[in-house]
């Protein structure tokens, strides 16, 4: 009955969103002020439609009814109760219905904050938003239904795949979703924009929040899939440039280059074009972010399940959405015209070439990502693309990349000095330098990366405080009111300064877990220990342990740092007899200075217990570093700006 | 900004959809290996770090053998893993395997954590060997028969019931022949 009431829901889902997208078209056509207020009415019905059918399918999981097809095949009765909820989008229909609710919850949401949107705007970015709820609901109901019955219902289901019964998959799709689906909105509004043929500054202040909020949460999304894989692998594996990581990627480099260009838009009225196109292509890059691996074009270690009928339902939607924007593009965006002009030195050109770096970057990755595939299409041969590619081009290129993030900060719109950027800088240049030559010292392996990846930290951390400093003239005017000044910043200039702080604390834990990272394995019996780089690992015991969907080994361990500091640590095998499958818990003890990552294997009769160790330096920083960076994200939505959007009146290309 | 450049972007999508297109026709699993019924290409490679013994093309001359290509990388070939300890554990076939593109001490490591159904294993971290062999994607199993020539190549996992309906049929075959 549940099921029913679900589908139905998903029905009516549809029939709303292909209402409201053709009544708002229509409504702009007869100028009728009644469509406007349907247009926000529709956004918050489809939210809750959504939300009562994505209600039901949690019902279903939870009470583990089998006479769902989704439930029989990812779920099982022994399941802990949190990992039936979070089962809900652990397969392909209830992923695509936690996406379609987010995206009707941006769309509610928008219906709830844009009161001061020019109406003819917001209908036009209700209409496009529509349509897009339109595909995806035909999409689930047609090809992907979960509510789809099965009949006699089995005994009990199949359980959810173990390696995703993990804290970390409960959070990470939804942080993903709302990151790409947050996107949409920036997709709609640009759309809009070249319906109307004008984007200005005002357009660009209306869209940033929305901008800003879909690249925390795609942060967020991503830095939670790298801790879980370097937690639930089994190796500490954080990034591995597969194709789906890649995919995740490539939304978020061009998502991190359009709030960038954004800005510039914001306070130049220029780059229009670009910008507009950056919107586009964010958002077509999620959607081929979530769909080719859903559709099994991208054949990678996360594909679930390759279904030639979705496949082409969802090649036409992207087809519809990115070729029918792009057409539009074409036809509109030389009515696009800039105000602002360009000077050599200034913030608003060291910002186009930020952006000229991530359009090569993603470039770069794109490449990487479906070169393959490309090459098994037309001919018989076949290659891989791995880590090698992306070390020799994509690391060299952020690099470069990253010299230029203080030069950019500190540098004013319209017309920067030079030679003033060079002396509030210095102190940043002789940190980065020196910090470089100790990396490189006291650096176990790999001197000469390890300093260029530790300088570039510095830099870009030392860069930052000293941009910091020079706006608030600290040790310039007494404390007092350099700490006025401060409390005085723009929310923005805040967000801006957290985000590269966050990059320059990434930077080096990127630096310290690739190339410092030390391994050795060996067979141990209790009481046995193992030495690495003054880590002494020792083998306490080994006991069985039964729960109720899984049983394990676990290995108990005493973890002795070179500084004497002592921890225990659990690592276990664990065996899923539903499916026939293990996974590897792995025991970490961490601190601030790196993690001891310890693992163990099935007993080898005779030889012991394989205990495999890793050093993994600063590891803990990475997720230390992406929280700050997603900190910045938040502290840059919550930014208003200094006038009210409120106002009718139009906003001046102002300057600060 | 000139009319032509903006419709660029819509031509490179163009372009690419095409392609998707084409990818989409395509089911991996579904594409004949150039292999079938030709003899193994010719390969000779080192043994995994922690082994002893290598893997080349001769060893698996004279008797019907699965050769598995698996990575430690691959989380798919976990799922397929203890599949591939059953069928090592009945004895009804040797399986051998090619560790690919995987670090050194890896493929041991997970060997020793998963258990080894292999009888022996060649290291192939520069990937050459399975560009020879035309793999796409790890996991990925041939079935070579007494004189060395391939009979059938499995994309994926190889699941109970690829094993029960397919291969093992295939397999008795070939060694009642």
């Amino acid at each position: 009955m549940i099921a029913e009431l679900g589908q139905f829901l998903l029905i009516l889902v549809l029939c709303v969103a292909v209402l409201q997208a053709g009544l708002s078209a229509a409504g702009l056509y007869l100028k009728d002020p009644a469509v406007f207020g349907f247009a926000r009415a529709g956004a918050l019905v489809q939210f809750a439609l959504t939300l009562g059918a994505f209600g039901a399918l949690t019902w279903l999981f939870a009470v583990s009814d089998f006479s769902t097809l989704v439930v029989a095949e990812n779920s099982h009765t022994d399941k802990p109760f949190i990992y039936k909820l979070t089962g809900v989008w652990g397969n392909h229909e209830g992923s695509m219905l936690l996406w379609t609710l987010m995206l009707t919850a941006y769309t509610a949401a928008l219906a709830w904050s844009s009161k001061a949107v020019a109406p003819r705007l917001i209908t036009l970015t209700f209409a496009v938003q529509s349509a897009i709820t339109a595909m995806f609901a035909a999409f689930l109901l047609f090809t992907s239904n979960p509510f789809a019955r099965l009949w006699p219902a089995p005994v009990d289901g199949r359980d959810l795949n173990p390696l995703l019964q993990d804290p970390g998959l409960a959070s990470h799709p939804p942080m993903l979703y709302a990151g790409y689906v947050g996107f949409s909105i920036t997709f709609a509004f640009a759309v809009a924009a070249l319906i109307e043929g004008r984007a200005d500054v005002r357009w660009a202040r209306i869209v940033r929040p929305w901008a800003l909020t879909a690249w925390t949460f795609l942060t967020i999304g991503i830095a939670l899939g790298a801790s879980w894989a370097y937690y639930e692998l089994g190796w500490g594996g954080w990034w591995a440039w597969d194709p789906v990581e890649n995919a995740s990627l490539l939304p978020w480099l061009a998502g991190t280059a359009f709030i960038h260009s954004l800005r510039v838009m914001e306070k130049r009225d220029t780059l229009k074009a670009w910008t507009i196109l950056l919107a586009l292509f964010t958002f077509s890059l999620s959607l081929a972010g979530t769909f080719l691996v859903r559709s099994g074009v991208l054949t990678s270690v996360h594909a679930f399940a390759v279904d030639p009928q979705r496949g082409v339902f969802i090649l036409a939607i992207l087809l519809a959405l990115i070729g029918g924007a792009l057409t539009l593009y074409g036809l509109r965006a030389q009515t696009l015209r800039p105000t602002g002009t360009f000077a050599m030195v200034s913030r608003e050109s060291s910002l186009l070439v930020n952006n000229i770096f991530f359009a090569a970057a993603i470039g770069l990755v794109f490449y990487g990502t479906f070169y393959p595939l490309f090459v098994t299409t037309v001919s018989d041969e076949t290659l891989t693309i791995g880590a090698p590619f992306y070390n020799a081009t994509f690391n060299p290129l952020m690099g470069v990349l990253f010299l230029a993030v203080p030069l950019s900060g500190l540098m004013a719109w319209k017309r920067a000095k030079l030679g003033q950027l060079l002396k509030t800088l210095s102190p940043a240049v002789i940190a980065a330098l020196t910090a470089g030559v100790i990396a490189a010292w006291m650096a176990n392996a790999q001197p000469v990366t390890s300093a260029l990846g530790v300088g570039l930290g510095i830099w870009v951390g030392a860069g930052v405080l000293a941009d910091l400093r020079s706006r608030i003239k600290l040790f310039e005017i007494d404390f007092a009111a350099s700490l006025r000044r401060a409390a005085g910043l723009p929310l923005g200039i805040w967000g801006m300064l957290v985000s590269h702080l966050g990059l320059a604390v990434l930077i080096i834990a990127i630096t310290g877990v690739s190339v410092w990272k030390q391994e050795t394995r060996a067979f141990l019996s209790p009481g046995d220990s193992l030495e690495l780089s003054g880590h002494v690992v020792r083998l306490d015991d080994v006991v069985r342990l039964d729960e109720d969907n899984f049983n394990a080994a676990v290995g108990r361990f005493h973890v002795t740092r070179p500084g004497g500091s002592e921890h225990d640590v659990v690592a276990s095998r664990r065996f899923y007899p539903v499916r026939g499958m293990y996974t590897t818990e792995s025991g970490i003890d961490a601190n601030f200075a790196g993690d001891v990552y310890v693992t163990i294997g099935d007993l080898v009769e005779g030889r012991g217990w394989p205990v495999h160790v890793y050093l993994y330096p600063l590891a803990i920083w990475l997720w230390i570093g992406s929280s700050i960076l997603a900190l910045g994200g938040v502290l840059a939505i919550l930014d208003r700006g200094r006038r009210s959007l409120s106002s009718r009146k139009q906003l001046p290309g102002a300057s600060t | 900004m000139n009319r032509v450049i903006a419709f660029i972007p819509l031509i490179a999508f163009a372009a690419m959809a095409v392609y998707f297109w084409m990818g989409l026709r395509q089911d991996p699993s579904e594409i004949p290996s150039q292999l079938i019924d030709e003899a193994v290409p010719a390969f000779d490679l080192p043994a995994i770090e922690g082994f002893d013994q290598g893997l080349s093309h001769e060893d698996i001359q004279g008797e019907v053998v699965l050769l598995n290509f698996f990575g430690s990388w691959c989380p798919p070939c976990l799922i397929e893993h203890p599949m591939l300890m059953q069928i090592a554990r009945s004895g009804e076939v040797p399986i051998y395997a090619i560790d690919w593109k995987d670090e050194p001490g890896a493929g041991a490591a997970w060997l020793e954590r998963h258990g080894n159904p292999f009888v022996r294993i060649g290291d192939d971290q520069s990937g050459r060997t399975a560009i020879d062999f035309g793999v796409t994607g790890a996991p990925e199993t041939f079935l070579i028969d007494r004189n060395g020539r391939v009979r059938y190549r499995h994309v994926g996992v190889i699941t109970e019931e690829v094993w029960e309906d397919t291969l093992r049929p295939m397999v008795e075959a070939l060694q009642r022949s």
